[in-house]
């Protein structure tokens, strides 16, 4: 029996659609489109080739190993550099560039060291508004290497309560003999010759009077400040910052 | 059709055999073109990581383990998390973040994420007698072993990878939220210039250089441990080994691999 002629014709398109389909599924139309494999393999491609932006405190050690070995020693010993100096895989490819930064005011310590009831019992922490609260961190505490300041160490010996009320306070940086002049003889019979105290309202003046030399400390006009008291009978002296 | 014309047709349809073959050529190479052999063997991820060298995602199975008790809530691994993975830096996109659980007499638990910003209204309860507890819990996402984002994602977009960190195609996502409604630990989020979904992927990039995650890079209290659950000698398998370990929401089945010591029983 002979096929007619438009039978044979329809096959032949149809015959050329079906090569067309198959052949567009299996040559034209990327692999990665239909590969799970493939299409999961390029994204983790594209995620491992993401820019690294912390270095790594291992590369910092490399340059750095005065520093590193002494904050491996300290209280700091488990914090690693960028925690504190920011993201520096800039500054360890080209240590030219991208200096990290060195966080020196009084907001970046609290952020671990300021009181919260929900941290963890015994890990210090301080009151920033009551703390010492005019100087910068770094005044007294050395970051790489902190520790509990000592700056009067012959008097606290005796003197503890106050030695650790001064600390904290805004004077902590002043010596006990900026305002006590100590008799050598204090030292060996306590009694027999006790150290001089301030006498009038013009010895706080030499600081804190209007137009004195003392950059930091608060000023006020001792003429119209505090009528006919003495400074002390309001501000205690070991503690500024307490009122009354 | 004579002689003649059999032979110019035939003449022709080589010539569109020729231009199909090299189109599909072209498209092939196109595809596959400066991704060195990627397209050539069948198991694509095995033959990358022996191309490298080094990372052998069939090899590893990573995990993370967090210290309830070191957390100080200092924020710095949200910090550093924003800076490494280039997260919006709105607060409220984040790949990790920290909530602050306080516990109250009566047994109210009071949640609150302290990343963001301009809730501190109901930072309550502090100080006053009432709280008997109050501690901080870093979370992230778990890195599910069986993952409910990658079985709804419609096209694909989110799997598994062999070392057990769940990754997002960029180039397949399509923005449909699927995955940020099926989390059930609320890790996902859509970036909002490019609408794809975005998610922690325990800083995949640091982790195949051999680097540990930003967020454990810079944790001051070492709260986060990250670790290979094969290697028998990792920090995590000896975390989790010394520790008493909790996941969260274990009657999910999804298998997280973010364990957490002395975790508290209200935490969800």
């Amino acid at each position: 029996m002979k096929i007619p002629e438009q039978v044979r014709r329809l096959g032949l398109v149809i015959g050329i659609i079906v090569v067309g389909v198959l052949g567009t599924r299996f040559f034209l139309i990327p692999r990665s489109l239909i590969s799970d494999e493939l299409h999961q393999a390029s994204t983790v491609q594209r995620e491992v080739a993401k820019p690294v932006k912390f270095a790594g405190s291992s590369t910092c050690e490399g340059c750095h190993e005065e520093v590193s070995g002494r904050v491996r020693k300290g209280y700091h010993k488990n914090l690693m550099c960028e925690g504190c100096h920011g993201a520096a895989a800039r500054h360890a490819e080209d240590p030219g560039q991208g200096k990290p930064f060195a966080p020196r005011d009084r907001k970046f310590c609290p952020v671990c060291h300021s009181y919260d009831a929900s941290r963890p019992t015994g890990f210090p922490q301080i009151n920033p508004t009551a703390h010492n609260p005019v100087k910068p961190c770094i005044t007294c505490h050395n970051p790489h290497d902190p520790v509990p300041p000592k700056t009067i160490e012959a008097c606290s010996a005796c003197h503890p309560q106050i030695q650790r009320t001064t600390a904290v306070s805004s004077h902590a940086l002043l010596k006990c003999t900026t305002c006590h002049v100590v008799p050598a003889q204090h030292k060996k019979t306590p009694r027999s010759a006790l150290p001089s105290k301030p006498e009038g309202r013009e010895f706080c003046g030499t600081c804190h009077a209007k137009g004195a030399t003392e950059r930091d400390a608060p000023k006020v006009d001792l003429s119209t400040h505090g009528g006919r008291f003495l400074c002390w009978q309001c501000h205690y002296p070991h503690l500024p910052e307490g009122r009354g | 059709m004579n002689k003649r014309e059999f032979l110019k047709s035939l003449l022709l349809l080589l010539h569109a055999g020729g231009f199909v073959g090299a189109l599909a050529r072209w498209a092939g190479a196109k595809e596959t073109g400066g991704k060195e052999g990627e397209g050539k063997a069948p198991g694509g991820a095995d033959a990358k990581g022996e191309a490298n060298g080094k990372h052998d995602p069939a090899r590893h199975w990573y995990g993370m383990g967090i210290e309830i008790d070191k957390c100080i809530g200092c924020s710095r691994c949200v910090d550093a998390c924003k800076v490494e993975n280039a997260v919006p830096p709105e607060p409220f996109f984040f790949n990790t973040w920290l909530e602050r659980y306080v516990i109250a007499k009566d047994g109210e638990a009071v949640v609150e994420s302290i990343n963001v910003k301009g809730k501190s209204s109901r930072e309550m309860r502090q100080d006053d007698g009432e709280v008997i507890r109050s501690f901080f819990v870093p979370k992230l996402c778990n890195q599910c072993a069986n993952p409910p984002c990658v079985q709804v994602c419609p096209v694909g977009a989110t799997f598994s990878t062999k070392d057990g960190v769940v990754l997002v195609d960029a180039n397949r996502c399509i923005g449909c939220g699927y995955c940020i409604q099926a989390c059930p630990y609320g890790a996902r989020y859509l970036r909002p210039e490019s609408r794809i979904a975005q998610k922690c992927f325990f800083c995949y990039h640091r982790v195949a250089q051999g680097l540990l995650p930003a967020c454990v890079e810079v944790c001051p209290t070492q709260a986060r441990i990250f670790g290979d659950l094969r290697s028998k000698a990792s920090r995590l398998v000896r975390f989790t080994r010394m520790n008493k370990i909790h996941v969260l929401k274990p009657s999910l089945n999804t298998e997280p691999k973010v364990y957490y010591a002395q975790l508290d029983g209200e935490v969800r």
